[in-house]
């Protein structure tokens, strides 16, 4: 489903990617992690285009994101991502904030709209909450809103970009619910996280990087257990022992 | 001792009146033009389609380095005979209350484009990337998601440059226009009774600019609550 060739990404001198390649299979769960600055946000934003990126290839369903002739609005319209900080629009009331691109991207009616984005927030558990605007909502609420908006799109896969890492800790647990859920419905996912836990129990494969580079792409088992290269060990052993 | 004489006053009002009209229609058609016009500079300011940009740093840019008496100067001497040959008028025709406005709203919209563009760069970057992830077009994105927030950041600051551009208005005063300060010039010279009329017109302009100033203030404690 997603197909990265050789990614390489600068600014100026500086590599932010370099020479990244895996796959990700229609149903599997992905968990990239690794530490900050190493270009793991940088790499999942490649996927959508939302990073442009030099060299290499990265093929979504078919289609070429890196081509300069690809519709990226039309792809990114059935590629649902989550961000670090919600992004849910401020001035727009909950409902509003679901329909909105499904009504003018996907050209869906209003009442259409209005039902699928109710649906889905009922799904997270917040239909109680439709006629509220996202700043009377907890972080934890607004992030469970924003994966409703991004599932309304019906997207053939979803990435997250770090989507506990900007909540309080007692508000972690109930995102990951909602993701741990959606995994195992079988959606495709690519998620950026330091949730380790959340990648033993959902994840299908680990990736790994360290200053632009993929270092380990293993099965979970593997990757937990016993990970190849040094850089991996010492993260490991600094974020477990908590 | 001066002894002040305010009888010629309240006769002067109804001519006062038709001033201070005039005074309005230019602020009005220079805030609105001007933030319509100031909008589409700072999208084209900050567009990643080098020549729009340029055109618009180059337009803000001349309009913010030349004095505003000189833009309305060379409305009155060279855009009218402009305009009588292109649209056939006849010479003759008034044509200063329309050179005032257009030179107010061209002049004003390169002040309200750097309001507009500071405002659109108050909207935080991951709004655009949540639209652009979203499937929108960057017009969608700017039209629907950006652009609103940005004007409800900028209200306060729009109001408070009508405010400014309604006292700049006197500037008129140098193509003879009677808008309202022009008018109480021409009232005080005829009756000999300049700093009676200055004093007034200079009272009236307090009144209206320090009662707008606290309403805008008072709307930004309101919004700032919100």
């Amino acid at each position: 489903m997603i197909k990265i060739a050789n990614v390489s990404k600068h600014y100026g001198d500086f590599k932010v990617l370099t020479d990244c390649t895996t796959e990700v299979s229609k149903g599997e769960v992905i968990v990239v992690c690794g530490p900050s600055g190493s270009g793991k946000s940088t790499l999942i934003k490649c996927v959508n285009g939302l990073e442009p990126f030099q060299s290499g290839e990265i093929i979504v369903n078919g289609i070429s994101v890196g081509d300069p002739k690809t519709n990226l609005s039309k792809l990114r319209a059935h590629v649902g991502m989550v961000f670090q900080n919600f992004e849910l629009f401020p001035h727009m009331s909950i409902t509003e904030n679901l329909s909105v691109a499904q009504i003018k991207v996907l050209k869906r009616g209003k009442d259409e709209a209005m039902e699928k984005g109710l649906a889905l927030l009922d799904r997270v558990g917040l239909k109680e909450h439709a006629h509220k605007y996202p700043g009377q909502l907890s972080g934890g609420q607004q992030q469970r809103v924003a994966i409703a908006r991004a599932l309304a799109m019906d997207p053939i896969c979803m990435l997250f970009d770090e989507p506990t890492s900007a909540l309080d800790p007692e508000m972690v647990n109930e995102v990951l619910d909602v993701m741990t859920e959606l995994a195992q419905e079988g959606m495709t996912m690519m998620c950026v996280t330091h949730e380790m836990g959340f990648a033993r129990r959902v994840a299908d494969r680990v990736i790994f990087m360290d200053r632009g580079q993929i270092v380990e792409d293993d099965d979970k088992e593997a990757f937990f257990q016993n990970p190849r290269s040094e850089r991996a060990q010492q993260f490991l052993a600094k974020i477990l022992q908590h | 001792m001066y002894e002040f004489d305010w009888s010629s006053i309240p006769g002067a009002l109804p001519f006062l009146w038709e001033g201070m009209v005039i005074s309005l229609k230019i602020t009005f058609a220079a805030v609105v033009v001007g933030i319509v016009w100031g909008t589409l500079l700072a999208m084209m300011r900050l567009s990643a389609i080098k020549p729009l940009s340029l055109f618009a740093a180059g337009y803000v840019n001349l309009f913010r380095a030349v004095p505003l008496v000189m833009v309305l100067l060379w409305f009155f001497l060279i855009v009218p005979r402009f305009i009588e040959e292109l649209f056939n008028i006849p010479p003759g025709v008034d044509l200063r209350l329309s050179s005032a406005m257009i030179g107010f709203a061209l002049f004003e919209s390169a002040y309200y484009s750097e309001i507009i563009r500071a405002g659109i760069q108050s909207v935080p970057k991951g709004q655009m990337a949540a639209c652009s992830a979203l499937g929108m077009t960057y017009g969608q994105a700017m039209r629907l998601v950006v652009l609103p927030q940005a004007f409800r950041n900028m209200v306060p600051l729009l109001l408070t440059q009508a405010i400014i551009l309604f006292q700049d208005t006197s500037l008129v005063y140098v193509s003879a226009l009677a808008d309202f300060f022009g008018a109480a010039y021409k009232v005080g010279d005829r009756d000999g009774r300049l700093v009676e009329l200055l004093l007034f017109a200079g009272a009236v302009y307090f009144v209206i600019c320090f009662a707008a100033s606290s309403l805008v203030k008072r709307l930004q404690k309101k919004y700032q609550l919100a």
